[in-house]
């Protein structure tokens, strides 16, 4: 899932300080589970922000709504009416979210409530961490299903490095060493030759480093025929 | 407005929360603040978005007061609303409220002085700080 973690509210609040009608859309989707930007944090932001601007003295009409996905157009525009009417969109969705509106309605200012930052899963209850960082060629069938790429501070590809120590990161003792963790985890899986084995330098231009990626899958897309008619059905 | 009773909203659990505001009044102590008792199950019932409400609504202070912890009766239900009375303050701070007017308390169900305590603590605070409404040196 997609992480995020909210902006400081002041922050929020001096990017929606010019407008009057401002619309907060947070999204039921991994901003809610990762409790940044569900129904429930959406209510108390419009909250916080109604009592930060009885301290100021000023009005601002802040409605807010919550969307099933915010980075699915249908979605979106089931609350066309409310975005139109607005002067700002405060996205509590991650980022994906806040550009689908923005690109839906360019016309729109729309600014981010949340910071997205990784791609991770909840481990405990309140703690998510990093597992991938989205390389676009996934070798982790070589590393015991522990992705060093992510993982590890160094996205060393033939680890570990010489800094590793009791099983700690020398980047931050406090991070566990991701190549510590393979070794562990191919000896439990009793394919320890595996740490022998050299990989060679992964080919980027599958990651971001290759520019922005968009992936086509020709099979699903709709022809213009197809196209024409499903518009024609709404 | 100092002399106007402040308004202060408590969310009790209604196992030692409440048992102890009742023993307070049915003992008759005094005290000298106009509080609106909300019982819920239990404090880990009550939300940030409670919280928030109360003072949007009109509220110049609110608490919560639950079981002592490791003594709830809902084992962990008091930790709970500790950690989201502390969630809310750190959002007041951030939106420059004072994060004082809101507060947890804990009793058991013997503790009689404990209400009247609290409802002094968060009147006085109350008065202190006066209603949220714009101040001379905001903008
Ligand atoms: S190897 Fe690449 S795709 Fe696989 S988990 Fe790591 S970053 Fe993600
Ligand atoms: S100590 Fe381990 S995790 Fe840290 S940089 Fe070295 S190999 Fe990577």
């Amino acid at each position: 899932m997609i992480v995020a973690e909210r902006k400081p509210l002041g922050e929020i609040a001096e990017m929606i300080a010019p407008y009057e009608k401002v619309c907060v859309i947070g999204c039921r989707s991994c901003v809610a589970i990762c409790l940044a930007g569900g129904e429930k944090e959406v209510n108390m932001l419009v909250s916080a922000m109604g009592l930060l601007n009885r301290r100021t003295g000023r009005t601002q009409n802040l409605d807010g709504l919550v969307l099933e996905r915010q980075c699915e157009k249908e979605w979106v525009k089931e609350v066309e009416d409310r975005i139109l009417e607005s002067d700002v969109i405060l996205s509590m969705s991650c980022s994906l979210g806040a550009q689908t509106i923005g690109d839906m309605y360019p016309e729109k200012i729309v600014v981010p409530g949340l910071n997205t930052a990784i791609f991770g899963v909840p481990e405990e209850q309140g703690v998510w961490s990093e597992k991938c960082l989205g390389c676009g060629d996934c070798i982790i069938h070589t590393t015991g299903g522990i992705c060093p790429i992510a993982r590890c501070a160094k996205s060393m590809l033939n680890g570990p490095c010489g800094g590793s120590s009791d099983g700690h990161c020398e980047v931050n003792l406090e991070l566990d060493c991701a190549w510590y963790a393979i070794h562990e985890r191919l000896k439990l899986q009793g394919r320890l030759e595996l740490m022998d084995m050299v990989r060679p330098p992964k080919e980027w231009n599958t990651s971001h480093s290759g520019g922005r990626r968009v992936i086509v899958r020709e099979e699903a897309r709709l022809t213009s025929h197809q196209k024409r008619a499903t518009e024609e059905s709404q | 407005m100092a002399d106007a009773k402040p308004k202060i909203v408590g969310f009790c659990c209604e196992k030692h929360g409440t048992e102890s505001v009742d023993l307070a009044i049915r003992s008759g102590e005094q005290y000298d603040a106009s509080v609106r008792l909300v019982t819920v199950p239990c404090t880990g019932r009550v939300d940030g978005l409670h919280i928030l409400k109360a003072l949007e609504d009109g509220a110049d202070a609110v608490f919560v007061l639950g079981c002592l912890e490791k003594n709830c009766y809902y084992d962990t239900g008091s930790i709970e609303g500790r950690k989201r009375v502390e969630y809310v303050r750190t959002m007041l701070s951030e939106v420059g409220i004072e994060p004082e007017r809101v507060e947890m308390f804990n009793a058991s169900s013997t503790m009689v002085w404990k209400f009247p305590e609290i409802a002094s603590t968060m009147s006085q605070t109350a008065r202190r700080l006066g209603p949220i409404e714009p101040r001379g040196d905001t903008k």
